[in-house]
C-alpha cells in the first residue's frame, strides 16, 4: 500500500462520514413525511449491520469452526440482551481458547 | 447554565462513553496493526472519522485493495444513520446556532453522543454538547494509540481471537431490537441472508467486498420497508447503537 493510496482513501472516508454528519443538520429544515423512507432510514442501520457480520465474522479470527461457535454465543448473549462489553468479552475468550482446538 | 458549567456537565456524562471508546479503538488499533497499516495511518482515521462501524470496513477493504468509489460509497453507506441522528439533533436545538459552530458540532455526531444529547431533551446547547463529546474523543485516539502499540506485546493468537470482538458488538446492537421490530428483523435477517449469497454464489462474489454489503443491506431495507413502513415518527430516537435503550415503539404481538 503506497503513500498515495492511504492519503487518497484517508481523505475519502473523511469526506463519506462528514457528509452524512453534517448535511441534514446544517441544511435540512423539513421533515421528511414519506412513512417508506421514514422506515427505509430506520432499519437501514440494523441492515447495513447483519451485512457487515454476516459471513465475514466467521473469518474473522483465522479459525472457522471457532468463530461460528463464538459467534453463537454472541448471539445467544445479545438475545438476552446482556451488555455490550461482556459479549465481546465472552465471544473473544471463547474464540481465543477453541482457537487452540480448531 | 453558564457556558462553563454546561461544558462540565457534558464533560461528566460522556466519562462512561469514554470508557467504552477505549475499549472499541483498542480493537481497531489491534486491527490497524494486524492489517499492516502504519500507526499514522490508523491515527489519522480514528482523528477525522471517529466511528467503528466505518472504519472497521474502511481498513478491511484497503486489505483487499479496494477502489476509491468502492471505498468511499461503501463507507457513506454504513454511515448513514448519522443522516438521521444529525436531522433529529437539528430539531432539538432551539437556540440560535451559527453554521460553523452547527458544522463543528457534527464532527463529533456518534451514535453514543447523539444518545447522550438526546436524553437531555431540548436546550441542547453547545457547550454542553462539546462537554459530552469531548472526553470520548481522547478516548477514542487513545484506545487507537494504545491497540496498535500493544499489537507487538500480545501473542499471535490474542490477535487474532480479538479480530471477532466488532462483529460481537455488531451483533449486541442489531440482535435486541429485532425482538421487538418485526421490520428491523427482516432487515437483519433478510441482510445476512443476501450478504452470505453474494459472498458465496460463484459469479456474484466477483463483485467487491464494498458494493456487496451495500447491495444486500439495500435491498433488505427495501423488503423490510416495503412490507413494514412505520406510521410512527422514527427520528424521535434513533438510538442504532446505544445500549439498553430500545429505540422501537412497535410491540411484537
Amino acid at each position: 500500500m503506497n503513500l498515495g493510496y492511504l492519503l487518497i482513501s484517508a481523505f475519502l472516508m473523511f469526506i463519506a462520514t462528514l457528509v452524512p454528519r453534517f448535511v441534514p443538520f446544517v441544511f435540512i429544515r423539513k421533515k421528511i413525511s414519506s412513512p417508506f423512507w421514514k422506515s427505509f432510514l430506520y432499519y437501514l442501520p440494523y441492515a447495513v449491520l447483519a451485512a457487515l457480520t454476516f459471513p465475514y465474522v466467521f473469518y474473522s479470527t483465522g479459525s472457522v469452526p471457532a468463530a461460528a461457535i463464538a459467534t453463537a454465543v454472541a448471539l445467544t448473549m445479545s438475545f438476552f440482551e446482556l451488555n455490550m462489553a461482556s459479549v465481546a468479552a465472552v465471544s473473544f475468550l471463547v474464540a481465543f481458547g477453541l482457537g487452540f482446538l480448531f | 447554565m453558564n457556558t462553563k458549567s454546561n461544558f462540565l456537565a457534558g464533560l461528566k456524562k460522556g466519562i462512561p462513553v469514554a470508557i467504552a471508546y477505549l475499549a472499541v479503538s483498542f480493537t481497531f488499533g489491534l486491527a490497524a496493526r494486524r492489517g499492516t497499516f502504519p500507526l499514522w495511518f490508523a491515527s489519522l482515521l480514528s482523528a477525522t472519522n471517529l466511528t467503528s462501524a466505518g472504519q472497521f470496513t474502511g481498513i478491511q477493504l484497503l486489505g483487499l485493495g479496494a477502489g476509491y468509489l468502492e471505498l468511499s460509497l461503501a463507507v457513506f453507506i454504513i454511515n448513514l444513520r448519522y443522516a438521521l441522528m444529525s436531522f433529529s439533533l437539528s430539531q432539538q436545538v432551539t437556540i440560535r446556532i451559527r453554521p460553523m459552530t452547527r458544522f463543528a458540532m457534527t464532527l463529533f455526531l456518534t451514535d453514543e453522543v447523539f444518545a447522550l444529547a438526546n436524553e437531555k431533551g431540548a436546550e441542547i446547547t453547545p457547550a454542553y454538547y462539546f462537554g459530552l463529546a469531548a472526553l470520548p474523543y481522547v478516548g477514542w485516539q487513545l484506545g487507537t494509540l494504545v491497540g496498535y502499540l500493544s499489537g507487538g506485546v500480545f501473542p499471535a493468537s490474542v490477535i487474532a481471537a480479538a479480530g471477532i470482538a466488532i462483529y460481537c458488538m455488531y451483533i449486541a446492537i442489531f440482535l435486541p431490537p429485532l425482538k421487538r421490530s418485526r421490520g428491523i428483523c427482516i432487515a437483519v435477517l433478510v441482510g445476512a441472508a443476501l450478504s452470505c449469497a453474494l459472498y458465496y454464489i460463484p459469479y456474484l462474489n466477483k463483485i467487491p467486498m464494498g458494493f456487496r454489503v451495500i447491495i444486500a443491506a439495500i435491498a433488505a431495507t427495501f423488503v423490510a420497508a416495503a412490507i413494514y413502513p412505520k406510521k410512527d415518527d422514527p427520528s424521535a430516537a434513533p438510538n442504532a447503537e446505544c445500549e439498553g435503550i430500545s429505540p422501537d415503539k412497535e410491540v411484537s404481538k
